[in-house]
């Protein structure tokens, strides 16, 4: 890296940077900011610009021409959280099936073939051979996808090219690249911004942010009460704490696999404690059985449900779907995702059982229903007025709500986002996210030689499906580098080359 | 690896010439009941393994069109490799027709479903996993190889 260019005065932004769309290198060094020189930024630091930099770092580039901007220590932090909230903590396992590595390119080994390794146990060999007829996918656990992150994390040097701190913005640089400016964590910069200086940028921010379900908002704000009604995807400990204390009930909303884990943890606790909860499922889609437009598209359902093995049809990594998507641009496209879309969740054998359990022993009630409002009883517990499409009108009250829903809000929620949207071309895609190429650039966004890549849930409705799940993320990884490579940025991949790293990778050396 | 109509098509005639090729070229000479000249018997061995290719390119489609029932347009790894049953009935009984004949002479039973099923089991086994290492496009692309 070169030496940051000494700064001359306050080092924040100027109202003239923040209203001009494309900046000449004269802007930012008037306005004091500190810049330094990087071939290839990539922002967020979470799992997506891990296994975008390892794509990098296996191709070649070395670290002193990458740096990752982040505001956490290492790429599993965010993802290890929300699993641990959404009650997945490092012996469960994860949705993902055991070819989907994000510390491997190659997907092999797989998982299942490591673990069964490790724990010389070959019924994980029979579940991935025979799954998923005879049996539920097989999944790693969350403990040995964080462990071989580490592993690799530390094989490429991750941690030499991290620089923390929060991304405020790109912008196009006048001449070509992109200025990226970056608010460093307090006392740890002699100026507020820093700005990295390069001919790549790409962003792999994650989730925009949560987003909660309308009534559950308003109920939180006008009763001040964050502690009964709360998001799967916040720590919620509190909830099943209370119910080891006495029996109570809970309201849970939504059905995906978060909805399924938060039961699961339910009835686990119910078993192991010996407890009196009562749990009210409200679906705002109540699926009865297989649903779809024809018989070459139905996906089978049942008790509310619908049920998948991962978040898209598995085809759409690499098979079918992923092809036939490829083609398609605006309405076709966005009903391409509306006719593969939706929410659901595993069909999984524990999880049917201990449903089922429920149902008998009159501790699980799940129906239809839109909720309409949420108030405080007069004993301080929650009302919700649930009205179901035949007209019935329900009243549960319950000790707490968990909201199953999901988390995505607008990418325009997101400051780098709006940013990008007001300033340097970005548009939105059919489906309302930011409009990728097919090697996820960022398509409106060239900046003369230099280029501006997106992966993950923000590129969700573009010519490739899966973006928010490891392997989506490798998807993009490997197009990117491919497309750096054509640019002439790193060497290109091929079977021998890719055979030696393969080696390097299996050996734990250095790439 | 979930395929699409010519990424399965491409994986199999990519896997039998090289895979396929070897296994055979190794097993020929120690299948059982055989016996010739050595130059008859690998005349068979390779006419068996061309006829796996060339049957598979019609097996594919079919396998293609059941697919389309899934609703996850998947081919999940056990289908992969039960196939062989059918592939291996039908081929057996059309070597037994005698319709090859001309080419080489068609391998007694014992001959024919050792050398089907080696070659069938490394065919699977690499396409199940080390196919990987040194294609890293080819499990994103439907099993396309070019
Ligand atoms: C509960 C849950 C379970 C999941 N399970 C699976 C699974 O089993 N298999 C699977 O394949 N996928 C799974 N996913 C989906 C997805 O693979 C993960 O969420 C993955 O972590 C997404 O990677 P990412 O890089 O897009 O986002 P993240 O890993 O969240 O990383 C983005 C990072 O960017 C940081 N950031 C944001 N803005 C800025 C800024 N301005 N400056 C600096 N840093 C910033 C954030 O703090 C965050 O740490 C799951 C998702 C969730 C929520």
């Amino acid at each position: 890296m070169a030496t940051p260019h000494v700064p001359a005065a306050a080092g924040d932004l100027t109202p003239e940077l923040l209203g001009t769309p494309e900046w000449t290198d004269q802007m930012v060094a008037a306005a004091g900011i500190p810049m330094h020189d990087i071939p290839f930024l990539t922002a967020g630091g979470g799992i997506g610009s891990f296994v975008t930099v390892d794509y990098l770092r296996i191709y070649g580039v070395p670290t002193s021409h990458i740096r990752v901007v982040s505001n956490i220590d290492y790429p599993w932090q965010t993802y290890e959280f929300l699993t641990r909230c959404s009650q997945i903590p490092r012996p469960e396992r994860i949705r993902s099936d055991s070819s989907s590595r994000p510390d491997n390119i190659w997907g092999f080994p797989s998982y299942a073939l490591e673990e069964a390794w490790k724990e010389k146990n070959p019924r994980y060999l029979w579940n991935v051979l025979t799954e998923p007829l005879l049996n539920d996918y097989w999944t790693p656990r969350a403990g040995t996808v964080f462990e071989n992150l580490e592993r690799e994390a530390k094989r490429i040097g991750y941690w030499d090219m991290l620089v923390k701190g929060q991304v405020r913005m790109v912008r196009k640089r006048v001449g070509g690249g992109y200025f990226t400016v970056v608010t460093p964590p307090e006392g740890t910069a002699p100026t507020k911004r820093i700005v990295f200086r390069s001919r790549f940028v790409h962003l792999a921010v994650g989730y925009p942010g949560l987003k909660f379900l309308p009534d559950l908002q308003e109920f939180r704000q006008k009763y001040g009460d964050y502690q009964h009604v709360v998001n799967a995807y916040e720590p919620h400990e509190q909830v099943y704490e209370f119910l080891k204390t006495r029996p109570g009930t809970v309201v849970i909303r939504g059905g995906g696999i978060v909805a399924s884990r938060v039961l699961q943890r339910l009835f686990d606790d119910r078993e192991k404690y010996n407890l009196q909860t009562q749990i009210v499922h409200i679906f705002r889609t109540f699926i009865t059985g297989s649903h779809g437009p024809h018989i070459w598209m139905r996906r089978k359902g049942g008790d509310g449900w619908a049920y998948q093995g991962f978040n898209y049809p598995k085809s759409v990594w690499g098979g079918q779907l992923k092809a036939e998507m490829r083609k398609l641009e605006g309405a076709a496209r966005a009903q391409k995702y509306k006719d593969m879309g939706g929410t659901n969740t595993p069909k999984r054998r524990r999880w049917q059982e201990q449903m089922a359990q429920g149902r008998a022993g009159g501790y699980y009630h799940a129906f239809q229903g839109v909720v309409e409002k949420v108030e405080p009883a007069p004993d301080g517990r929650l009302v919700s007025h649930v009205r179901s499409k035949d007209g019935t009108i329900r009243q549960p009250v319950a000790d707490y709500i968990i909201d199953c829903t999901g988390l995505e809000a607008d990418i325009a929620e997101h400051r780098v986002f709006a940013d990008l949207l007001q300033y340097s071309g970005a548009y939105r895609n059919p489906v309302g996210r930011l409009e990728v190429e097919r090697h996820f650039e960022v398509k409106n966004t060239a900046s003369g030689d230099g280029a501006l890549y997106a992966s993950g849930s923000a590129t969700l409705g573009g010519y490739f499906p899966g973006v928010d799940t490891f392997l989506g993320l490798q998807v993009a990884a490997q197009e990117i580098a491919d497309d750096l490579a054509r640019r002439g940025f790193c060497r290109k991949m091929g079977p021998v080359r890719s055979t030696t790293q393969w080696f390097k990778w299996a050996f734990n050396s250095p790439v | 690896m979930v395929p699409t109509l010519f990424g399965r098509i491409q994986t199999r005639l990519f896997l039998l010439a090289t895979v396929g090729v070897i296994v055979t070229l190794i097993i020929v000479p120690f299948l059982p009941g055989t016996s010739g000249p050595i130059g008859d018997l690998y005349a068979t061995g390779f006419m068996v393994l061309v006829s796996v290719a060339v049957l598979g390119v019609i097996w594919e489609f079919i396998y293609h069109f059941l697919m389309q029932f899934r609703w996850e347009k998947d081919w999940p790894t056990l289908f992969g490799l039960l196939t062989f049953i059918n592939e291996g009935l039908l081929l057996f009984f059309l070597l037994r027709t005698g319709i090859l004949d001309s080419i080489a002479d068609a391998p007694p039973a014992g001959a024919f479903w050792t050398h089907f099923i080696v070659v069938w089991l490394c065919v699977w086994l690499v396409a199940n996993g080390p196919m990987r290492v040194p294609f890293i496009r080819w499990r994103f692309r439907g099993g396309r190889v070019l």
